[in-house]
């Protein structure tokens, strides 16, 4: 077990994928002598001076030729500066990486990893903070990991890595600095984790908003409300049988998450448990959605921090619709 | 001019087989045995085979929507190709792709991008992999007069540029886009004008002339196996059918393709093999017969088996690897 932070439990992955097997490959802008716009791939380039790539400003471009170099075998890492940039990828992810497979009836396949820094709190303005998860949500043939403190950064990526399909792995910006205890561990993507036990409700969340999650069952159990909380770590494909069995252990279900409600994550997590005929009658009450504003991120200080849920806003709004 | 018997025979046969494919191919669609779109290469078959008879058996290529001919002379079955499009197991992509998705990994091929122009950043990655990996071979980027507008090319061409990649960029001018005409749309006077401004070579030649283009890809292959980075060649050619099945071709005259008809790439060609002594007009119509009978035969075959599908399961269970 190693103490360190999110990033640089991310840039130990990086470093181990690339010291077992030179096929994998870091790529994009600034990533090499710069270190990445922030700072994970630090020192990678001196280490591992040809699988440290360095682009120019060609995020389709470069996204597509990895893209065909992991069809021939190779397993690229693309880091996109921003999250937000992934809109310059959409075409080679979902029309190519995520269809290879299919469209070749299993004799390609595309083991390629796009590493997307995302998340508001930075005052990087609008384009530089959206968390872009729910777009890809619906795209069959990809897979989302979304980590929330480092011991799952380190695991998801090095798993990601070894995985024979396109995953997106989505850091948050906020959770860079964050430290924790690193131990390696074979976690499968598509697995969530119950990190906190209580009865009287079940919190689920990802990333960044697990933080706030597990302030706000702190806040809860201060209150005499013990929560049950769920880690999703993988958003595709999302661990159902988890988000059932933990919602109808305790009856009560909240999911907290920074992005705004439509067609997100959470708000499939709800469906889910209220389709789920079991789930369903075991409720106590209706499921609740707490998330972020639907808004472009606003730049001000004020307006961006309230732009996410925050534990305080959280503990009382699930007070409210469960508990009074 | 190759003037070698054999290897005249086979550019006949290649190029006969993908137009008799195309033929067979609208037929069946208008007979309704096949549903969806397709996009047929008819008046192109010199650049498809001149090309294909210059690769070597380590080099890769990424055609375009208008994929049968260049598929055929690579050297993918015609029954694994109408079978694709007849829905059914046996198909290239199993029946899961369609006219469009004729990928043929024994045969070096990665398949087309349905999305004009996407296709190209794929071919420049294996490109990046052989360069990469000290694997011997290059890649083929094949896009149309109509994908030279997108980023993809432009982003494609200075990667492989910077980085010296083993690439052909490859352009099929058959002088529209759907409907536009290139001289409309491109703002040089021909894509291969391109090259400058990424620092290789680009030349332009005449797509429909088969030895042309085969003597043209050799000269940019060789360039490029000698280490120099990628090339940009551009064929100058017509399609002499649509866009694709629904088009009327109300923006071109019957003038301009009477015009290109007295310039058919196997006409042409059949017509110097007999100036130059190499085939007999006999002869050559025993290869014609011999091709036609070939595809029809192959397509009635797929047409047979072609109750043979993959089940739901087996389709979804594609949807990711192992």
């Amino acid at each position: 077990m190693m103490q360190m932070t999110y990033r640089e439990a991310i840039r130990k992955a990086l470093a181990d994928s690339m010291a077992e097997d030179r096929q994998v490959i870091l790529i994009g802008e600034d990533v090499g002598v710069y270190g990445g716009c922030f700072k994970v791939s630090e020192g990678l380039v001196k280490q591992f001076p040809n699988q440290v790539i360095d682009t120019p400003v060609s995020e389709e471009g470069f996204t597509g030729m990895a893209i065909g170099a992991a069809m021939m075998g190779m397993r690229p890492v693309i880091e996109i500066m921003y999250a937000d940039f992934f809109t310059l990828i959409f075409d080679p992810i979902v029309n190519h990486a995520a269809k290879t497979h299919f469209l070749s009836a299993g004799r390609f396949s595309c083991p390629i990893v796009i590493r997307l820094p995302e998340g508001s709190g930075t005052g990087h303005g609008a384009q530089h903070t959206q968390s872009p998860e729910a777009l890809f949500l619906n795209e069959s043939g990809l897979k989302m990991v979304a980590p929330s403190n480092p011991s799952d950064a380190y695991n998801l990526l090095r798993k990601a890595i070894r995985d024979n399909n396109p995953v997106l792995f989505f850091e948050h910006k906020l959770l860079y600095d964050t430290s924790g205890p690193v131990t390696p561990e074979d976690i499968e993507i598509g697995k969530a984790k119950v990190v906190r036990e209580g009865n009287n409700l079940t919190l689920i969340s990802y990333s960044h908003a697990m933080k706030t999650t597990l302030e706000t069952a702190e806040l809860l159990s201060e209150k005499g409300f013990e929560a049950t909380v769920v880690d999703l770590c993988s958003l595709k494909p999302l661990d159902v049988k988890t988000i059932l069995t933990q919602a109808a252990k305790t009856g009560r279900a909240a999911m907290i998450q920074d992005t705004a409600a439509m067609g997100s994550v959470g708000s499939d997590v709800l469906a889910l448990i209220s389709s789920d005929r079991q789930t369903f009658d075991l409720l106590k009450d209706p499921p609740l959605l707490i998330c972020g504003k639907n808004s472009p991120t606003p730049f001000s200080k004020d307006l961006e921090k309230n732009a996410v849920p925050n534990a305080a806003e959280s503990a009382e709004k699930i007070i409210n619709h469960f508990f009074s | 001019m190759n003037k070698d018997r054999s290897f005249c025979i086979r550019a006949l046969t290649l190029m006969y087989s993908s137009r008799f494919f195309e033929e067979k191919t609208e037929l069946l669609f208008r007979q309704g045995l096949i549903h969806g779109t397709t996009h047929l290469a008819n008046g192109q078959e010199a650049s498809q085979a001149g090309l294909c008879m210059a690769l070597g058996d380590k080099d890769w290529i990424v055609p375009t929507h208008r994929c049968h001919g260049f598929t055929i002379c690579r050297g993918s079955s015609a029954y694994s190709m109408f079978s694709e499009m007849f829905g059914s197991s046996h198909g290239l992509a199993k029946g899961l792709g369609g006219s469009m998705h004729m990928p043929d990994k024994d045969h070096l091929n990665l398949g087309s991008s349905a999305v004009v122009g996407s296709g190209i950043p794929l071919a420049t990655g294996i490109a990046f992999d052989m360069k990469y990996n000290g694997k011997e071979g290059l890649s083929v980027a094949i896009f149309g007069d109509g994908a030279s507008g997108r980023g993809s090319l432009h982003e494609s061409m200075n990667l492989a540029s910077i980085w010296k990649l083993p690439v052909l960029f490859y352009c099929e001018n058959n002088l529209y886009g759907m409907s536009a005409p290139s001289s409309a749309m491109i703002s040089v006077p021909h894509v291969a004008d391109r090259a400058q401004a990424y620092n290789m070579p680009g030349l332009t030649v005449d797509g429909n002339d088969f030895d042309a283009v085969h003597e043209a890809c050799l000269n940019a292959l060789s360039y490029i196996r000698e280490g120099n980075g990628p090339y940009l060649l551009e064929v100058m050619t017509y399609r002499t059918k649509g866009h694709s099945k629904s088009d009327r071709r109300l923006y071109r005259s019957a003038e301009e393709e009477e015009r290109w008809a007295q310039r058919d790439p196997i006409m042409l060609y059949e017509n110097k093999l007999i100036e130059n002594g190499i085939l007999t007009a006999d002869e050559i119509s025993k290869i014609r017969n011999s091709c036609f009978e070939d595809i029809e035969k192959q397509a009635s075959k797929a047409l047979e088996d072609s109750s043979d599908r993959l089940t739901e399961q087996e389709a979804l269970d594609l949807v990711y690897a192992p």
